[in-house]
């Protein structure tokens, strides 16, 4: 049986030279620089897609070995064993414990950091013991040094039996060896590490030959985790479970012993290679730099001067770029207008072109946010903000991290729902996307100023506190209480797919890599253009089309008749204009859309007018300005003074003023709450892979503001 | 645990200790893949401005964990 499986394995290695495009697996501890090494190793190469089920990107990419010999790069998530703690460092065993999977790895790239090598080894010893063929990449040779640790490079070589090259992956040195060593042909380690108890062999055996397993540990391995592997089918999964529960085998105590006897050897490794000359200079710095980046005063007013500076940037820094962007599209289509003609323009120009300008409009905020936070993380400085808010967050289910998303999401939802990737406990994760997008993003404010200025009055107290000004505020609190109060109650219904732990490495400070600063804001921006993007337009192709065309050709009919009105009226050219645009808009299928749900939205003291706006402004929410001054052909200058005019003289049924205080506050709770946006709906979906959580934030933030503005309104009315 | 006996939560700050065994079966696995085997040394280095996480120092690199973690690891 032995002899048949290493003859199939001849011929796979065999296959693979000659095949000269071999699969390679990169794989170590998180914060070893194994991402610098996969931007090393593939450049710009890089392909993102998903793992099924969870939400960590494959990203995957071809690396030119050598002139001849091309490889597909895939990069593991970051663990510390084969034991995985999150669903996230499941999909390294489902990869290499199946045989069959597509990314069946020829070659391991195992990367260590070399300043900490007892606890990186564990994971090599592991995969060592798997016999798949494997390099050693010795990164951070650098750091290991000013850390004062020596390495026989020699001698750990033929300790470890596989390859070690020696790599600094920050400026590449070292990469070209490595790239030479894993295009040859490699052998299987040569030595192993744990001795598996005797006592457990029979059922090791019984396990390997009844799934031909090609060595013992792999063996052990489906035993401890045949729960977690998604490839074995339910039969398979009884067999083990019979078999374990036969034998009494005693998974977690194993673990722990096995972990405990990798370490002595390791140790023991170790004394022969490895020499320590104390040289802590570099975590000292570390420690005096926390003491006041992590103080009780100097650190949270350091954090958050860099969150006001965060915030700032997307807010006002992005806004040239985007107003570029706004106006490059907008030229582009009168281009166009003015040139062709006819319906399929009008698709091409309002349709399609106006949703691409969308998809644009949040690159410089994504690239902005994510700039920041890639430096916050490869200087070390995320972690310290985690380890500061950690306690706070966690009384609301939340968890340390969700304090960038949630302060992003005051200037946008779109990149803050991307940054909740850092988040690595599933469930704080998603409670951090599902609230994040009721905290007031930018697009509130077009709305909350053109009600504001209707229905509340400028007053001043003190001389200086603007009433306005404080209501302003009072909706913006309104969200963020409601964003807390929501992740409160998800924490209670949410069941924890993993457990929750906080144990970490803490990293010490480091000077960021600006290339892989540089790769993070590509992919996120690529990410969020490709998948989320696509939702976009399709979905703003719908709207235009329900804005743009009616039943039968009665949008041309009401048009006429407003024309002949408009002779008789003595109109101007620009007020005929806006009257037909008013009635056509009425006639369209939105105009229908928004009579349909009058009934549904009577109780909120909102008409079939606002109904429209409604629907209209899932584009975007500042959309709702837009499409009001066309329902009350207030023109396309959207001038707020205009447009609260138009509002004021407008007369509900008993001819007393259509906007009142209550009808106006009760719309201003809405779009606090209401899920008025698919651009987070389509961002959520790309980073939740599913449709799930994107349809039950609408519903659920629908639902709640549809509940808060019936109170408001039956309240005050 | 038995009464008299410490664990990493109640070092002081610069305090050392040396690991006795690990109380939570499953998160032990995660604390002995992280190092904290025991027979090994460990420092408490900081605490959260809010005294939850701290940081602790073992095997010469740094940790972070939260109180109720640091209390299952069990000192000689």
């Amino acid at each position: 049986m032995a002899g048949v499986i290493d003859t199939a394995e001849a011929a796979e290695v065999k296959k693979v030279v000659d095949n000269s495009i071999s699969k390679i697996a990169l794989i170590g501890n998180p914060n070893c620089g194994k991402s610098s090494l996969f931007n090393q190793l593939t450049g710009l190469n890089q392909k993102v897609g998903n793992f099924p089920g969870v939400t960590v990107d494959k990203k995957t990419g071809i690396s030119q070995l050598t002139p001849q010999h091309k490889a597909q790069v895939i990069d593991l998530p970051g663990t510390y064993s084969l034991y995985p703690k999150s669903l996230d460092e499941k999909v390294i065993i489902d990869l290499l414990y199946n045989k069959k999977s597509d990314l069946y790895p020829d070659v391991l790239i195992i990367t260590v950091d070399a300043s900490n090598l007892k606890r990186n080894l564990l994971l090599f010893t592991q995969l060592a013991d798997l016999e798949i063929p494997a390099v050693l990449g010795l990164n951070m040779m650098d750091v290991a040094e000013t850390h004062g640790v020596k390495i026989n490079l020699k001698q750990l070589q033929e300790d470890l039996g596989v390859p070690v090259i020696p790599l600094n992956a920050r400026n590449g040195i070292g990469v070209a060896a490595l790239k030479i060593v894993t295009s040859q042909p490699l052998d299987k380690p040569e030595r192993k590490f744990f001795q598996i108890p005797e006592e457990l062999m029979v059922l090791v055996r019984q396990i390997r030959y009844y799934f031909e397993l090609k060595n013992d540990y792999l063996a052990l391995q489906y035993a401890h985790q045949y729960k977690k592997l998604s490839f074995l089918s339910e039969a398979d999964k009884d067999y083990i479970a019979d078999l374990l529960q036969k034998y009494q085998f005693k998974s977690n105590a194993l673990q722990a012993s096995e972990t405990i006897e990798r370490y002595t050897v390791i140790n023991e490794l170790l004394l022969d290679s490895v020499q320590v000359t104390r040289a802590e200079s570099n975590e000292k710095f570390s420690n005096k730099l926390d003491q006041v980046l992590t103080h009780k005063v100097w650190g949270y007013l350091i954090f958050f001067t860099v969150l006001f500076m965060l915030f700032q940037a997307i807010f006002a820094w992005a806004q040239y770029p985007m107003d570029l962007i706004d106006q490059g599209i907008a030229n582009l289509n009168s281009w166009i207008q003015g040139r062709f003609d006819g319906p399929l323009v009008n698709l091409l120009t309002e349709g399609v072109l106006a949703g691409l300008g969308g998809v644009f409009m949040f690159i410089p905020q994504i690239a902005i946010l994510f700039a920041f936070i890639a430096i916050l993380e490869e200087t070390g400085y995320m972690a310290r903000v985690t380890f500061m808010m950690d306690k706070i967050m966690r009384k609301f289910g939340l968890n340390g991290k969700s304090i960038v998303p949630l302060i992003s999401g005051v200037a946008c939802a779109v990149p803050a729902v991307m940054a909740a990737r850092n988040i690595d406990n599933w469930k704080d994760r998603m409670i951090t996307i599902f609230v994040t997008p009721l905290m007031s993003c930018s697009a509130r404010i077009p709305v909350y100023t053109v009600l504001i200025a209707l229905v509340v009055p400028e007053k001043y107290y003190f001389g200086f506190l603007n009433l306005q000004g404080i209501i302003l505020m009072g909706l913006y609190l309104f969200g963020f209480i409601a964003a807390v109060g929501s992740a409160w109650a998800m924490k209670k219904i949410l069941k924890a797919r993993e457990r929750s732990y906080f144990i970490m490495e803490f990293p010490v400070y480091k000077m960021p890599r600006w290339k892989n600063v540089g790769i993070t804001i590509v992919e996120k921006v690529k990410a969020f253009v490709f998948e989320a993007g696509k939702v976009i337009i399709a979905i703003s192709v719908i709207l235009w089309v329900l804005a743009s065309y009616g039943p039968g050709n009665n949008l041309e009919r009401v048009e006429q008749k407003v024309r002949q009105e408009a002779v008789i009226k003595n109109l101007s050219e620009a007020e005929t204009n806006n009257l037909v645009a008013s009635q056509k808009l009425e006639a369209s299928y939105a105009g229908i859309f928004g009579r349909a749900i009058e009934p549904a939205i009577r109780p909120l003291g909102f008409d079939w007018k606002i109904g429209i706006a409604l629907l209209t402004s899932f584009a975007a929410r500042e959309v709702f300005v837009g499409t009001i001054s066309t329902i009350y052909s207030v023109g396309e200058e959207e001038n707020i003074g205009t447009i609260k005019e138009k509002l004021m003289a407008e007369k509900d049924e008993f001819g007393q003023p259509f906007f009142t205080p209550a009808r106006a506050f009760s719309l201003l709770i809405y779009y606090v709450l209401a899920m008025q946006c698919m651009s987070t709906l389509a961002v959520v979906y790309r980073e939740t892979r599913s449709w799930k959580w994107p349809v039950m934030q609408l519903f659920y933030m629908s639902g709640l503001a549809y509940l808060c503005s019936y109170i408001v309104f039956q309240v005050f009315k | 645990m038995k009464k008299g006996q410490r664990s990493v939560r109640d070092l002081k700050i610069g305090e050392k200790g040396t690991i006795c065994c690990l109380t939570d079966p499953e998160m032990s696995l995660k604390l002995l893949e992280m190092g904290c085997i025991p027979g090994t040394e460990v420092k408490l280095n900081s605490k959260a401005p809010l005294g939850c996480p701290v940081t602790i120092i073992v095997n010469d690199y740094t940790l972070s964990l939260r109180l109720d973690e640091a209390a299952t690891i069990v000192l000689k």
